[in-house]
């Protein structure tokens, strides 16, 4: 028995040649370099973002507007406030009728007309932000006579219904048929059933896809930039035109003075702090979610 | 046995009542079942209405300038704003180069990271490593473009471009002076922004390719990376391909990390070095400015362009991708 060991190791270790190995190597060690460089730029990214940012915020960055140049101090608390008021706007428009467009496509679209608002839902997905901005400008815009938080919510609101529909499709078509027959059986209504037992036994999932739809326009500068405008002072009014941290740090970063630089880099902080808070929540609910059962 | 026997009795009585409850709500569940399916279908309608829109708004926008210069808008490469007079060539030019600059760089590090998740690294470090990376697609892209300001452009106007001039100079692509700001550092930002969307649709493509594939391979005496290379990745190799397009697309729509460093000149020149310009980044900066109808028509009608282009990108790399997926079971059917 032990001859025989020997021998097929033998056999199985001679006709891997020197070359093959060393090739094989080779390429382990490139794909190791390459998750290496990726993640340089990550780290160099978070590392200057708290390096350059952490020294700037304070109390005063939080709660003042901005102050003229030369002047020091001043922050972006109307900044932080206009992004939580459109991204507010955005979501009480996008939330409901992606979740909406999410049930119907799962519910009821199991059909070629279905597939059609999918495959719409996708193309959606695609455009690039800027183009949203032109539309949310000649919607709103242009009929109101001028730039406004409404406007910016609504160009936010258009980026997050696609995202929203889909995952909510997914996480509905997760849940399985027994769970809807069983309410039938009860003699409960379709939409009783949908809402109170297939989108509540899935809301977690739902969550996670308003979630990240949440993340992905909470960043999002190109779509603001003739929609909500900016400004320099606080805004509370719908039809105003509104500052928003995304529109803040692009304009300080591009200006020549430094203490706006420093600024940017606090903004950017704070923004970043946001929205990776949101993408772990997501994973978290994610991963102890209550569809993990029904997968 | 002597429990159930006088509940037995109560029952049928109750399953009388319980039939004619039924026939008695049906008909007003059938109007709120109605009402509910009408609301979620008005949900569903509102998406196919909003493509509508962009659609319909892009191009009664753009017809002013559509009618002033015709298809020669964009093979011509005069932007003067004064005299109205539009042609988006340096524009177009600078989309194609950078996104292609980008994808140069970005498509190689994306598969071998796809290839390091998927198929090499210990079991314990394959999910942070996905979270990371896609941490990386969660950065805003304005964030992006703060740093590559103040840390990437330095950077490469100290070191990077005279090394690349010193070396490569030969080539013409590498001339004149080192700004940092121009085509070189806007390619790089949007590798750095592209490379986890080709990663994560390359391991998804990846992870499609049944395990049998692999243990085929591995029986017949390859190594991991023969193995790697005619099991799973020629296997896969339309959906890496679909990723790349998705990238791709992503790349030709980025608007604000590109802006702020690609150095807005709207010019057509030879060397990475140049300032240029892209066609979502003069639509950025000049929009809000934009006096005079044919000014925004103009600007309008490269929306347009960018949309259309955009589109015919994103519905190619999905078909790409599906042809490899949908031989495995859908994630999304339970």
């Amino acid at each position: 028995m032990p001859e025989t060991v020997t021998a097929t190791s033998d056999f199985a270790a001679a006709p891997i040649s020197l070359w093959r190995r060393s090739v094989n190597s080779c390429a382990t060690l490139a794909a190791a370099a390459a998750v290496v460089l990726v993640l340089l730029p990550l780290g160099a990214v978070f590392g200057y973002l708290v390096y350059k940012g952490i020294g700037s915020i304070n109390w005063a960055f939080l709660t003042q507007i901005p102050k003229p140049v030369g002047e020091e101090g001043g922050g972006m608390a109307n900044a932080i406030a206009g992004s939580a008021f459109i991204l507010l706007i955005a979501s009480g428009m996008g939330v409901p009728i992606g979740i909406g467009a999410g049930i119907y496509l799962a519910e009821y679209g199991r059909n070629q007309f279905g597939n059609v608002i999918r495959f719409t839902a996708d193309v959606l997905n695609g455009v690039p932000s800027i183009v949203v901005g032109i539309v949310a400008y000649a919607i709103v815009v242009l009929t109101q006579g001028h730039f406004s938080a409404l406007a910016g919510g609504v160009a936010l609101a258009i980026m997050m219904i696609p995202t929203i529909a889909r995952t909510t499709e997914e996480m509905l078509l997760l849940v399985p048929n027994t769970v809807r027959e069983a309410a039938y059986g009860l003699g409960v209504s379709r939409w009783r059933t949908t809402l109170s037992i297939t989108l509540r036994t899935a809301t977690s999932g739902v969550i996670t896809g308003v979630m990240l739809a949440f993340a992905r326009v909470a960043g999002e500068t190109a779509p603001l930039l003739f929609t909500a405008f900016g400004n320099q002072y606080w805004n509370w009014k719908i039809n105003q035109p509104t500052a928003a941290l995304s529109l803040q740090i692009f304009t300080y970063a591009i200006s020549p003075f430094d203490q706006w630089h420093r600024q940017a880099w606090a903004g950017a902080l704070i923004l970043i702090v946001l929205i990776v808070f949101a993408v772990s929540a997501v994973r978290i609910v994610a991963s102890r979610g209550m569809l993990k059962g029904a997968n | 046995m002597k429990g159930p026997q006088p509940v037995a009795k109560p029952e049928v009585v109750v399953s009388s009542e319980v039939q004619t409850e039924p026939l008695l709500k049906a008909g007003s569940s059938h109007i709120a079942d109605g009402i509910f399916h009408v609301a979620m279908l008005a949900c569903g309608l509102c998406v196919l209405a909003m493509v509508g829109l962009i659609i319909y708004e892009l191009m009664s926008g753009s017809r002013l300038s559509w009618h002033a210069f015709g298809m020669k808008f964009f093979f011509r490469s005069d932007w003067d704003p004064v005299n109205e007079q539009f042609g988006a060539l340096p524009f177009v030019y600078g989309t194609l180069v950078s996104s292609f600059l980008a994808l140069l760089m970005a498509v190689p590090l994306a598969i071998g990271v796809a290839v390091f998740i998927t198929e090499m690294c210990p079991r314990w470090l394959k999910g942070p490593l996905a979270f990371t990376t896609e941490l990386l697609a969660a950065i805003p892209s304005v964030i992006y473009g703060l740093w590559a300001i103040f840390v990437l452009v330095p950077l490469l106007r100290q070191y990077g471009e005279p090394f690349c001039s010193r070396y490569f100079g030969w080539t013409g692509m590498f001339e004149g002076p080192p700004y940092g700001i121009g085509m070189l550092a806007a390619g790089i930002i949007l590798a750095i922004m592209v490379v986890p969307i080709i990663s994560s649709i390359t391991r998804e493509v990846m992870t499609a390719v049944p395990p049998q594939q692999r243990e085929a391979v591995l029986a017949l005496g390859a190594t991991r990376w023969e193995m790697i290379r005619t099991g799973v990745l020629r296997n896969a190799r339309a959906g890496i391909l679909g990723g790349v397009i998705l990238g791709l697309g992503r790349a030709l729509g980025e608007t604000m990390a590109v802006t702020m460093v690609i150095g807005n000149r709207p010019e057509i020149a030879r060397s990475l070095f140049a300032p240029g310009y892209t066609m979502a980044s003069v639509i950025a900066n000049e929009f809000s400015e934009a006096t005079g109808d044919t000014y925004l028509s103009a600007l309008i009608e490269i929306g347009l362009a960018l949309f259309i282009v955009t589109i015919i990108v994103n519905i190619l790399a999905q078909f790409l991708v599906w042809t490899v997926t949908r031989g495995t079971p859908a994630r999304s059917h339970a």
